[in-house]
């Protein structure tokens, strides 16, 4: 009887931890964000409730607009480089494999180890690489490219696109990956079928393969975005959000508030604005896979 | 909440085989666009390798030769030097010990931020794929969204609290910090690893008397050899390559080699020394690459789960 009993209350406590973690280091950390940035917190936590004024004051925050439009401007181009980078990877490494043409190895190691690299070590890099003088430009007017001016990183409209660039190139391989994963398991039948009707190949992946890897895309998406809403190490490493305030971004102005210019109540109500949209990409997700699962 | 299907199926190791015919055909064929394939192929692998290669000859000049050879150039006269300050000589804010103490600050919270970090993922997914105890898969299910969550939105009430326990700052707190942040792909990894062992192997260890912990130690972690080694290779890396949390909770002693490094890189003052610099990114930067090269394949089946963490 008391093994019994024993048996049913172990699971449970064994999951102890795990509750613990996601009722207090998520649910209760996240809603109690959400409590301070109601309140006038500055330095520290105070209880004085002001409603929805640290929302109005952030979006009066000429800093936090801008960090806002710079998020917008690398989101957009940063999904779409890794997802048409990526794919083409994929394909033309499949490609590679269907003429039986060795190397398939090599290409996909080198594709992949900038993942294995830190978004500091990255932004470092891809500082250096992109230094005005020294870097590139200077590389490539030594090699007779005379009228070559490469100077984004520390322009005012640009700074922003050498995160794309550096970031792009960390991650594009594990986009390469995935799409692979996803075009291996495409029926060799669907190739037949396509040869024997003369299907030129472009167009088999365009319109026949493309549309099959759907759930791939849905993955590739959601984890690319929700990595762009937490772009934070690699601007820090790369442009530390200049020249100026030229490359800000939200995750740095929350980090920045809390932590340096004591407005904890601003920066918790910054943190609620970028969760909005991550749940906002999560929730449909969450629920596709769970009518598939239904069904 | 279900997303284990987050993990695609593997890359298969094996080409698929092609129609043999057509490939016969192909093989003897070079149309102009298979050639530009592999012009794009072999300059996108350019582009990818540019900045590794760059890193190293960096790392192995003089100043003079950098300003001078421009960036693409070979060392001619290749210099340890670099190296030995980046590793025991550089300045990080007010010491001026090169990033060793970072390394060996690294590897002490790597050590144990990945063992416990199994540990209770291979728990936790072994209690959520046979006990099925009820209310545990909303739990999973909060914990994997929190997954996707920036840290931004948690650390502050953590701050708070670890100072509340007089832990801040300490090796426990950032621990514990990526025991949190680490779980939801660990047990994610073990709960998908568990849920394709069948059930009557449980069953039948049930029906000998098993009880929860003899069943877990006894038959199914001595199985779980895979799925730890490529556990640890992910909570490694992770770790590894955290800015964001080392930044804020290791406190001064116990800084990471991560966040180590930016300091040296970005608040020295005067001349930039790019070969050191260039040295101390890839010092940091080579244990998950170590890592990769060797495990190659172990790397790549964790990439898929591991890419949840972002």
């Amino acid at each position: 009887m008391a093994t019994l009993r024993l048996t049913r209350v172990t699971p449970y406590t064994a999951l102890l931890p795990m509750a613990l973690v996601a009722a207090l280091g998520y649910l209760g950390a996240g809603l109690w964000t959400f409590y301070i940035s109601l309140t006038g917190s500055r330095t520290f936590p105070s209880g004085h409730f002001i409603g929805l004024a640290q929302y109005h004051r952030l979006f009066d925050n000429e800093r936090w607009m801008l960090s806002l439009h710079n998020l917008a401007v690398y989101g957009v181009l940063f999904v779409l480089a890794c997802l048409v980078i990526g794919f083409l990877l994929a394909v033309v490494i499949d490609q590679n494999a269907m003429w039986k043409m060795r190397g398939e190895g090599v290409f996909r190691t080198i594709f992949l180890y900038p993942y294995a690299m830190s978004f500091v070590a990255t932004g470092l890099v891809w500082q250096w690489l992109l230094t005005p003088g020294d870097g590139i430009d200077g590389g490539l007017r030594a090699l007779g490219f005379h009228d070559l001016r490469f100077d984004w990183i520390v322009s005012q409209d640009f700074a922003i696109h050498t995160v794309v660039i550096a970031t792009v190139w960390q991650m594009s391989g594990l986009v390469m990956a995935l799409m692979l994963a996803g075009l291996r398991g495409v029926d060799p039948e669907i190739w037949k079928a396509a040869r024997l009707d003369g299907i030129p190949a472009w167009r088999v992946y365009a319109q026949i393969i493309l549309p099959m890897l759907w759930p791939t895309i849905a993955t590739v998406l959601l984890l690319l975005a929700t990595a762009v809403a937490k772009l934070y190490d690699a601007v820090v490493a790369m442009t530390q959000g200049g020249p100026g305030i030229a490359s800000e971004v939200p995750a740095k102005f929350i980090m920045d508030h809390l932590f340096l210019r004591s407005n904890v109540g601003l920066a918790s109500a910054g943190a609620i604005v970028l969760l909005v949209p991550v749940l906002a990409l999560l929730a449909p997700y969450a629920y596709a896979r769970s009518r598939k699962e239904a069904a | 909440m279900k997303m284990e299907s987050i993990v695609p199926p593997l890359p298969a190791t094996t080409p698929v085989a092609a129609p043999r015919k057509a490939v016969r055909r192909a093989r003897r064929r070079w149309t102009p666009a298979r050639i530009g394939l592999y012009v794009f192929l072999l300059g996108a692998a350019l582009f990818f390798l540019l900045p590794l290669y760059v890193m190293i000859v960096t790392s192995l000049k003089s100043m003079d030769e950098i300003r001078q050879g421009g960036i693409f150039a070979l060392p001619h006269a290749p210099t340890l030097a670099p190296w030995r300050l980046a590793w025991s000589g550089v300045c990080t804010g007010a010491a001026c010990d090169g990033v060793r103490t970072g390394f060996w600050n690294s590897v002490a919270i790597t050590v144990p931020s990945t063992i416990l970090t199994i540990l209770l993922g291979a728990v936790n997914g072994y209690a959520l794929s046979f006990w099925r105890p009820r209310g545990a898969n909303l739990l999973f299910g909060i914990l994997l969204a929190g997954a996707f969550v920036p840290v931004q939105v948690m650390i502050y009430p953590l701050v708070r609290v670890m100072a509340l326990a007089g832990i801040f700052g300490s090796l426990p707190a950032i621990v514990l910090v990526h025991l949190v942040f680490g779980m939801p792909v660990m047990t994610l990894l073990f709960r998908n690893y568990y849920c394709n062992v069948p059930h009557e192997l449980f069953q039948a260890a049930r029906i000998d008397g098993g009880g929860f912990w003899r069943i877990f130690l006894q038959v199914m972690l001595p199985m779980s050899l895979p799925v730890v080694v490529v556990a640890a290779i992910m909570q490694v890396t992770g770790v590894w390559n955290d800015y964001i949390l080392g930044l804020v909770f290791a406190g001064r002693d116990n800084m990471p080699m991560m966040v180590q490094l930016n300091n040296v890189i970005n608040t020295t003052t005067g001349v930039r020394q790019y070969n050191v610099n260039m040295a101390a990114t890839i010092l940091t930067a080579l244990v998950p690459l170590a890592l990769y090269f060797v495990s190659g394949r172990w790397f790549v089946r964790g990439i898929a789960a591991g890419a949840v963490k972002g």
